[in-house]
């Protein structure tokens, strides 16, 4: 689960790792009146679930209320690859004397936490990495021995960083492993992690930052699940995480429900490859797992209709420990809850695959047709977007 | 012969006492499998199918001679069951539970390293050597006896894989879910390895999916190290990018991980790749 902008920087913050006092706002009259508050420069940015806003004129500097007023108002509502902005963060003004880039992630391969830091800060990261790959620091973490002082003087120096700052950079360091460890994050990034001027002198502070958490781990961490703005994602996405579905919204025509997510993929391959020629793609993924049972099925039917580009659906399921008698029994009580006219193809393989087809075949629905192999229902659903 | 377990593996089911746990041991013993008791803390001294159940799996390992644990606990004692099986040493632990967070994971790979104990999964279907023994969920009816081994990343595409083999009379020494978390215990490589090293095992199917290196490396393995046959399938040709397809594990992050890029280097090796499930048995 990604977090917005402004709810990295306040948990960063809750860390001990210094970060701008800014506010967020809905409208332009409360970018004003944080601005007002501020007082002279503020920064006014979208906060969306996206990057390359300060491209899309997503972020405006300005020099009084009035102007944050403006600047508010052109940017909310704004369409920013897709993503409409409905917030803004007002941060107060920096002087920046040097922009670093700070973070800590999963690597996989590794199979352990990652710090990366480097002098290249402000910029698109990937970018530095396929340039100039030297400028970028790693760090991998023992996860039982935690973030040890060494390395932390390996990244400082390692990016050529003055050593009046080490102490600074030390507990931002530290302090930024403790926020990823607790939050059960699987990124916490800090672009830039900039040397500001400050009345008390120079300092390193959080100027952007971007955190993402462990979806596993939500149900421990209930005041983080909180933070999830679902406003970007497609409302078929939403309905169903909570009626707790694997989807995934692909714009194609051919509904898919599968059980398992990797038969699920491969059902999404198998679709295109038969209808990719004439335009006819899957319109998502969707997996059902486990017992396919009548009311997962039903769920996943509401969801699978409520996109108006389906036009027809391709059900395929692998009966395992379950039954085929008792999936077909289930999308049957399912169809009777959940009516459709949309073109069917059902396809049942495994424990009792006859007697499964049998049953959808008897129930003699006009719309819906069976098929014995994967490849035979993936061209019938095709064929039935054609003949739409 | 066969890989990892046969008929004379003694099994412990940690958390035997639950609903899934409970189901898949009555699942396990009607396949054959060697289920000598289980585990589950203040339940000690109980039975279930006629096997003992104990509080811990040092009891449990001490009692039964067990060399297999199944894990089937909740996802936040799941991590805790490893590292208690870990710590028993127990030699083959087979995690099922789905749901465990990474970082937990990553805490259970390091402790995992340093021991003797081999871990598979979590988030898999476990395994099954047809005729003698199934450790997990995969269902029995699946697989015959025979020449194939089989290493996975999914669930019922596996299953799916297995049954196509098994309808066409090609039957497997051994069917290994491998899971599909970002990070877990036995690899594709260690599983490769294993079926290289099976005198029984003549050819190999590997099916992968989006998301991580793990195939790319699984390629170079083989054209190193592999001098068996083996065919692919990679799930996953059409997802985008940026968006987890149901496992964890399988998300292209940063342009990386696309089937695309596992496709064309299993082809620079010279391993067949099949352009969908019903396919595998043909190539073979």
């Amino acid at each position: 689960m990604d977090l917005h902008e402004y709810q990295a920087k306040q948990l960063f913050a809750k860390f001990g790792v210094p970060a701008p006092k800014g506010k967020v706002a809905r409208t332009p009259d409360e970018a004003a009146a944080i601005a007002k508050e501020l007082g002279s420069v503020v920064v006014v940015k979208a906060q969306v679930h996206t990057g390359g806003r300060g491209k899309a004129g997503g972020v405006k500097v300005v020099k009084s209320p009035e102007e944050a007023r403006a600047a508010a108002e052109k940017i909310l509502g704004m369409d920013i690859k897709k993503h409409k902005v409905q917030i803004v963060l007002v941060d107060p003004g920096a002087d920046i004397k040097k922009e670093l880039y700070f973070a800590v992630t999963n690597d996989r391969a590794a199979r352990k936490p990652l710090f990366m830091a480097s002098s290249e800060g402000g910029m698109d990261i990937e970018q530095v990495n396929r340039e100039t790959p030297e400028k970028i620091i790693r760090v991998h973490v023992d996860p039982l021995l935690g973030l040890r002082e060494y390395q932390v003087v390996k990244m400082a120096s390692g990016m050529g960083l003055a050593r009046e700052y080490w102490g600074q950079f030390s507990k931002i360091a530290h302090n930024l492993y403790r926020c990823y460890v607790e939050t059960d994050a699987t990124l916490c990034e800090i672009n830039p992690l900039a040397i500001v001027g400050t009345e008390s002198g120079p300092m390193l502070m959080a100027l952007d930052g971007k955190m993402s958490i462990d979806n596993n781990a939500l149900m421990s961490h209930p005041d983080l699940a909180e933070l999830r703005d679902a406003s970007g994602e497609p409302e078929e996405e939403i309905k169903a995480r909570e009626e707790g579905l694997n989807y995934v919204k692909l714009g194609g025509q051919i509904g898919c429900m599968v059980n398992g997510a990797g038969l699920a993929m491969a059902t999404m391959d198998m679709v295109a490859q038969f209808g990719e020629a004439d335009g006819i793609l899957p319109a998502n993924f969707l997996d059902v797992s486990g017992g396919a049972g009548e009311d997962k099925v039903a769920a996943a039917l509401r969801i699978i209709l409520s996109d108006p580009a389906v036009k027809s659906i391709m059900i395929n399921i692998f009966g395992g420990i379950t039954r085929c008698d008792e999936v077909a029994k289930g999308i049957l009580q399912a169809l009777a809850e959940v009516p459709t006219d949309l073109p069917m193809i059902i396809r049942l393989t495994g424990t009792n695959q006859d007697e499964g087809l049998k049953i959808i075949n008897d129930a003699n629905l006009p719309n819906v047709q069976s098929a014995r192999s994967f490849s035979e229902a993936a061209q019938k659903a095709v064929a039935a977007v054609k003949g739409a | 012969m066969a890989i990892l377990i046969d008929r004379n593996t003694k099994v412990l089911v940690t958390g035997i006492t639950g609903k899934q746990g409970l189901f898949h041991t009555r699942q396990m013993i009607e396949y054959g499998t060697n289920v000598v008791g289980g585990v589950t803390p203040g339940k000690g001294g109980e039975w279930v199918e006629g096997k003992p159940v104990f509080d811990t799996v040092i009891a449990a390992k001490e009692a039964t001679g067990a060399n297999c644990a199944v894990i089937f606990v909740p996802p936040r004692f799941a991590a805790d069951s490893m590292l208690e099986a870990i710590d028993a040493g127990i030699e083959f632990i087979v995690a099922i539970t789905e749901g465990i967070p990474v970082q937990q994971m990553m805490k259970v790979r390091a402790v995992l390293d340093q021991s003797t104990s081999k871990l598979l999964g979590a988030n898999c279907p476990g395994l099954l050597t047809p005729g003698q023994s199934k450790v997990g969920i995969m269902p029995g009816f699946i697989a015959k006896p025979g020449p194939v081994g089989v290493v996975s990343r999914s669930g019922t595409l596996t299953y799916e894989a297995v049954f196509a083999l098994t309808e066409r009379g090609i039957g497997q020494t051994t069917c290994v879910g491998i899971g599909g978390d970002p990070v877990n215990g036995m690899s594709f490589i260690d599983v490769l390895q294993m079926f290289e090293e099976d005198a029984d095992t003549e050819k190999v199917v590997l099916i992968g999916e989006i998301g991580g290196t793990d195939e790319q490396k699984a390629a170079d393995f083989i054209k190193e190290h592999m001098t068996k046959p083996v065919v692919a399938f990679i799930a996953g040709q059409r997802a985008p990018e940026g968006k987890t397809m149901g496992h964890a594990g399988a998300i292209i992050e940063g342009g990386v991980g696309t089937a695309a890029e596992k496709i064309e280097k299993f082809n620079s090796v010279g391993v067949k790749v099949a352009s969908n499930p019903e396919e595998i048995p043909d190539l073979l």
